[in-house]
Parts: structure tokens; C-alpha cells; sequence
């Protein structure tokens, strides 16, 4: 059985007159132990789905429809003390910014306690020994001098470190991570990213990473879902996605990347926006971007198909290819 | 921390100096202090040489540093109508009136958490909706009229409390007179110090609410429910230690004001507090008086902002009171 077992979820947000659909549809599946790798441009629902994940969407959001399996318990219709039971505990989040991630008034061992006390019957100095214990698996030096530390005297890769020590509290089966290196330094980016990999490996723990950056997932994952305008578009093993996209959107998104031009020359960028979520096309919502665009695409919605060794959500999947087939032996 | 402290001492004699020299300015200003002392049937020449004894022909700084002198040594002037040292005078009025500001801080701590917190949590509820309403009405209405109001419900038509003075005290540690030890007089300071805080509750459950709010939708506080944490502890440990940083530094200066404020709430409630003083002294031209009460009521101002700075820094970690004195 898989750890997550997410079928048709939709998440919508409620308008002053109507509603808007931020996720459409969304089915995917997560072993245990599996890291999945979900990209897409700002605004294409990736954040939102880890919030839903959570079933922590704040209002005006809210879940219209599907199920997420947790190891079998559909968690989008657990009460809320049910679910508290669940967040922090066995399913973890590691969020975007580590500077205002933490609360400023609270020193790192209240913080780390009131976790663990939280879903285990422990005392302080036993809830304390173990944040210790995991703090020094997250490389942070002298441990027990931290917990009398207040968040701003700390620096943003430390307190990233903290945060993921956090999540690794109380054993979580799964942990999402929005995005967790964006807000830092360059040169922590990777040392942060190395360190959730090692950990996510040894401890087996199952991860969801919520990044727009492909090379990240490039390394960190093995399967990746692309999204855009709040629907998968395609979905597959990490590394089929990587050389051989089967979406023109993912072909765009590989293209753009520095590596993929020579010095010098411009960036291959896709033309374009993604449409607002309370305008989004009829048909495929990439079609108004999209170069191999044909008159079906703007009327009718590409259902997700099994191509090559993706799924992917695209009419014209079959020409495109026999066209980059064709470039190639040309 | 020290040189925080004395840094911060510093700048509250600096603000001493400008209150007490605005202060002695009115006094010149307030007409001729000779009419007040002898009356009209002396002679002008009598008053010439009555204004060359008391100093009042010298220069203005000579007669300002000779004040400031005087001041530093709890010398404030004579009281033309107690005949009295002023700062006697108002020292002896001054219990009454910090009570009557206790008892509505009292009030307004006791009641703008809970509510304002209320409503910030379940802003959509019919009873948010009424605390918010009325909070409204009660910013409006000036403070002397809520006072009358209230007079009339519960004085007169309810008959429940009385209306004026502050019936039966007991005197403490010496010179203390406190409302606070009989039930008389508990009845007697109800009404003054709920009208008192009319104003500044209704402000400060605005302000909890507005600040618990935007608190409410940061990003700890979201990450606290992600770990799981119950709501209350969220509400109460996270949520509102953050709210109540910026409500103690605006409390502080609040507190001086209502200082201010009690010279309205003591006239209609006859209260025999400092408020009272100073408008009779107004009445009186009892110009040392006046000069005086300014400067006390300015020095409880400045005191209560520097108490007030200070636990700011105790309670946000993120003001380092040792570095910043450096």
C-alpha cells in the first residue's frame, strides 16, 4: 500500500460572488519512502497542495472534492483534532522562510518541546534530551547551548537546520518541504539540500519537494509531478522527465535553464504568462503559450495519457514527438 | 543594562527640563501674580517695590534657573490660596487620583485581553460584532458625558452606586488614603474609574484585536499548527505574546494620558483627586499651583514611559537592553 494516495483532489477558493479553482483534479501516489518532486512556475498550485496535503488550507480555501489517503485514513475529512494528531507527528512541513518561520519570542528548545509534548507523553527534561539528539543529527554545534537561544540569534541556514530537526522530532512517514532553500544564501542552498536528502535516506522518511528549481529535483527526487495553473501536467520518474519531457510546457521550463544555452546567447524563455486562476483557458491552459498549439487544444481538455515513460496531459503529444524525432535525425 | 538605564535616565531629565521651562513660560503669561497676593488698595509704589523683594523684575533666565533651583530642592511655590508649598498640596491630592487611574488600568487589562482576543479569533460571530459596535460608541462619546450617563443609570435611576466622592477610605502606610480596603469604598471608585476607561478600553480592545489579527496570519503561526499544536496554546503562548509588544508601548503612553484624562472624570464625579485641584486652581489663578501640577503630572509621564521602555526589553528578546546602551 502507499504511504499517500491522493484521487481527484480540488481545491477551491471562495470569492465574494463565485469560486475559483486552485487545484483541479489532482490524483498522485507517494511510496513509503519515495521522495517526489512537485515544479512549476509561481502560482501553478504547487504551495497549495502542500497545504492541502496538511489539510491546512486557510480560508478563503478550502477542499470541494477527492480524497487523500494517508495510509488509508482520507484526511480531508478528519475533524480537526484528528488531524492535529497527524500534523507534526507523522507528517511533517518544512516551510519556505526560515526567518519568520520560527516564533521571535519563543526560545528553539520551547519550541522544539512544546512539538514533542504535543503528541507524546514525555517530561521537559526527556522532551529536551531528544531535541538535543536531533539537533545534533542536523550538524548543529554545541546543542544544548540552542535551546536557550532565541531565533534571531541565530543565522537563516541555522535555523533552517532547526526547522528540519524539528521535523524529524517525533519520526515523521512523511515530510513536505516548500520550497525550503529559496529564501537562503547560495551557498547554503545546496548544504541544506544535501543534509534533507541524507536524512529523508536514512531515516527512510517519504518526501514531498515543493521547489521551481529543476535541478534540485533533478538530484533530490525520484519522480516528479509538473504542475501548471493548478493541474499535473505530467508526471513520471525524475529522470525520464529530465532528459526526455514529453509537455511542451516541461520542454519550455528544461529549455529556459542557463545550462541549456550557450554563454552569451539569450535565455529560451516560454512566452507568456500563467493565466490568473480566475481566467484560465478552456481547453489546455497552456495552449495560449504553447508553439505546437492546434484548434482542439483551445476547446477541448487534454486528459492525462501514458506516453513514452511519462503521464502527460497533451493533444499533440504524438506529432510533437515525431517532430523532435525528425529534428534529430535530420 | 545599566547604560541603557542611565542612557534612558538622561533623556527623561532632558524632557524634565522642556516641560518645566514650557511650564514656568505660562506662569508669566497667566497675568499679574501681585493682584492675586495684596489685592487692589495698595499703591503702586508698594507693588513696585513688592515685585523687587519677590524677584519679579529680574531677567527671565535668572528668574527660570532660580525656579529650576528651587524645583531640584522640591520646591515648587507657594499655593496662593492653601498657602501652602504646592507640591505639598497636590502630594496630598495625589493618592486619590492615581487610584482612580489604578482602578481603570484595572479595568482596561482586566477586559481588553479577553475581548480583544475574542474578537481577533471569531471576528464573525454576533457577539464580535457587538464588542466591535459598542467599542465604537465608546471612543466616541467624551469622557465627561459617558460619566453623566452612567451618573444617571446607576446613581440616580438604579440607585446601585453612588455618585460622587470617594466615601469611605482607610488610611495606609502613613499618608495613603485607599479606596480599596471597604466595601464603601470600592462602590464609591466603581463608576469614576469605569468612566475613566471608557475611552481607553474600547481603544485597546481595537488595537488587540487589529494586532492579534495580523499576527494570527504569520507564518509561525502557521507553522505552529503544522507541528500540531492545540489551539489554545497557539492563541495564548504564540499569538499573543507577539500581539502585546506593540499594545505595551502604546499601554505606556496611555497611562499617562489618563492621568490627564482624570482631570473630566474627577469634576463631574466630585472626586477629590488632582484633576479636581488643578481646574479650581484654574478657577483661582492659583498660578504656582497650576505651574506645579504640570510639572508633576509631566514627571508621572515620563516615568511611566521609561518603567514602560524597560519591560518592553525585558519581555521582547529581541531588544538587547546591555547592547543598547553602547
Amino acid at each position: 500500500m502507499s504511504l499517500l494516495s491522493v484521487r481527484d483532489l480540488t481545491v477551491k477558493f471562495a470569492m465574494r460572488d463565485n469560486t475559483v479553482t486552485a487545484l483541479d483534479n489532482i490524483s498522485f501516489d507517494l511510496a513509503k519512502g519515495e521522495r517526489l518532486g512537485i515544479v512549476g512556475e509561481s502560482g501553478a498550485g504547487k504551495s497549495i497542495t502542500g497545504f492541502a496535503l496538511m489539510n491546512l488550507l486557510s480560508r478563503p480555501g478550502f477542499i470541494d472534492n477527492g480524497k487523500i489517503l494517508f495510509e488509508g485514513e482520507d484526511i480531508a475529512n478528519m475533524s480537526d483534532a484528528q488531524m492535529r494528531g497527524i500534523r507534526g507527528n507523522r507528517m511533517a512541513m518544512i516551510f519556505q522562510d526560515p526567518m519568520v518561520t520560527l516564533n521571535p519570542v519563543l526560545t528553539i528548545g520551547q519550541q522544539m518541546v512544546e512539538t514533542l509534548m504535543a503528541h507524546r507523553k514525555l517530561s521537559k527534561a526527556e522532551a529536551e534530551q531528544i531535541a538535543v539528539v536531533k539537533l545534533r543529527e542536523v550538524y548543529i554545534p554545541s546543542p544544548e547551548e540552542r535551546l536557550a537561544q532565541y531565533p534571531h540569534e541565530l543565522s537563516g541556514g541555522m535555523r533552517q537546520r532547526i526547522i528540519i530537526a524539528m521535523a524529524l522530532l517525533l519520526d515523521p512517514e512523511l515530510i513536505i518541504a516548500d520550497e525550503p532553500t529559496t529564501a537562503l544564501d547560495v551557498t547554503i542552498q545546496a548544504d541544506i539540500m544535501e543534509l534533507l536528502l541524507e536524512l529523508c535516506q536514512s531515516n527512510k522518511v517519504g518526501l514531498i519537494l515543493i521547489t521551481h528549481d529543476l535541478g534540485v529535483v533533478s538530484q533530490m527526487t525520484e519522480r516528479t509531478l509538473v504542475m501548471y495553473a493548478g493541474k499535473i501536467i505530467e508526471a513520471g520518474r525524475t529522470r525520464e522527465i529530465i532528459n526526455d519531457p514529453q509537455h511542451p510546457y516541461t520542454q519550455g521550463l528544461i529549455n529556459a535553464l542557463p545550462q541549456q544555452t550557450k554563454p552569451g546567447m539569450r535565455l529560451k524563455q516560454i512566452p507568456g504568462n500563467m493565466p490568473s486562476l480566475t481566467a484560465i483557458p478552456a481547453g489546455c491552459p497552456f495552449s495560449p503559450r504553447c508553439e505546437y498549439v492546434r484548434d482542439h487544444c483551445r476547446t477541448t481538455r487534454p486528459e492525462p495519457v501514458q506516453y513514452a515513460h511519462v503521464e502527460v496531459a497533451c493533444h499533440e503529444v504524438n506529432r510533437l514527438h515525431r517532430e523532435n524525432s525528425e529534428e534529430q535525425s535530420a | 543594562m545599566l547604560a541603557y538605564l542611565v542612557k534612558r535616565v538622561f533623556q527623561a531629565i532632558a524632557v524634565m527640563l522642556v516641560i518645566s521651562l514650557v511650564g514656568f513660560a505660562i506662569q508669566d503669561n497667566l497675568g499679574d501674580p501681585l493682584r492675586e497676593l495684596v489685592g487692589q488698595s495698595v499703591s503702586e509704589e508698594v507693588r513696585q517695590e513688592l515685585r523687587d523683594e519677590l524677584g519679579l523684575n529680574d531677567s527671565f533666565l535668572k528668574q527660570y534657573t532660580r525656579f529650576l533651583g528651587n524645583a531640584l530642592q522640591g520646591d515648587l511655590g507657594t499655593s496662593y490660596f492653601f498657602k501652602e508649598p504646592a507640591l505639598d498640596v497636590i502630594l496630598k491630592k495625589l493618592p486619590a487620583t492615581l487610584e482612580l487611574v489604578l482602578g481603570a488600568t484595572l479595568i482596561i487589562v482586566g477586559l481588553s485581553v479577553p475581548l480583544g482576543v475574542y474578537t481577533a479569533i471569531k471576528p464573525n460571530t454576533i457577539l464580535s460584532r457587538l464588542i466591535m459596535g459598542i467599542s465604537i460608541v465608546g471612543i466616541s462619546i467624551p469622557v465627561f458625558l459617558t460619566a453623566i450617563l452612567m451618573i444617571f443609570v446607576f446613581s440616580v435611576e438604579f440607585g446601585w452606586l453612588p455618585s460622587y466622592g470617594r466615601g469611605d477610605v482607610v488610611t495606609v502606610f502613613g499618608h495613603w488614603d485607599t479606596n480599596f480596603a471597604t466595601l464603601d469604598g470600592w462602590a464609591h471608585i466603581l463608576l469614576p474609574s469605569l468612566a475613566l476607561a471608557s475611552i481607553m478600553l474600547p481603544l485597546f480592545v481595537r488595537l488587540i484585536r487589529a494586532e492579534m489579527m495580523e499576527v494570527l496570519q504569520s507564518e509561525y503561526v502557521k507553522y505552529a499548527k503544522a507541528k500540531g499544536i492545540r489551539p489554545f496554546r497557539i492563541y495564548f503562548v504564540h499569538a499573543l505574546k507577539n500581539t502585546l509588544l506593540p499594545v505595551i508601548t502604546v499601554g505606556g503612553v496611555q497611562i499617562g494620558t489618563m492621568v490627564a484624562y482624570t482631570i473630566l472624570t474627577e469634576t463631574v464625579f466630585q472626586w477629590p483627586g488632582m484633576g479636581f485641584m488643578f481646574l479650581e486652581a484654574v478657577n483661582r489663578v492659583d498660578t504656582p499651583l497650576i505651574v506645579a501640577y504640570l510639572i508633576v503630572v509631566g514627571f508621572i509621564f515620563v516615568l511611566t514611559n521609561t518603567v514602560v521602555d524597560l519591560i518592553y526589553g525585558l519581555v521582547n528578546p529581541t531588544v538587547n537592553l546591555a547592547r543598547m546602551g553602547a
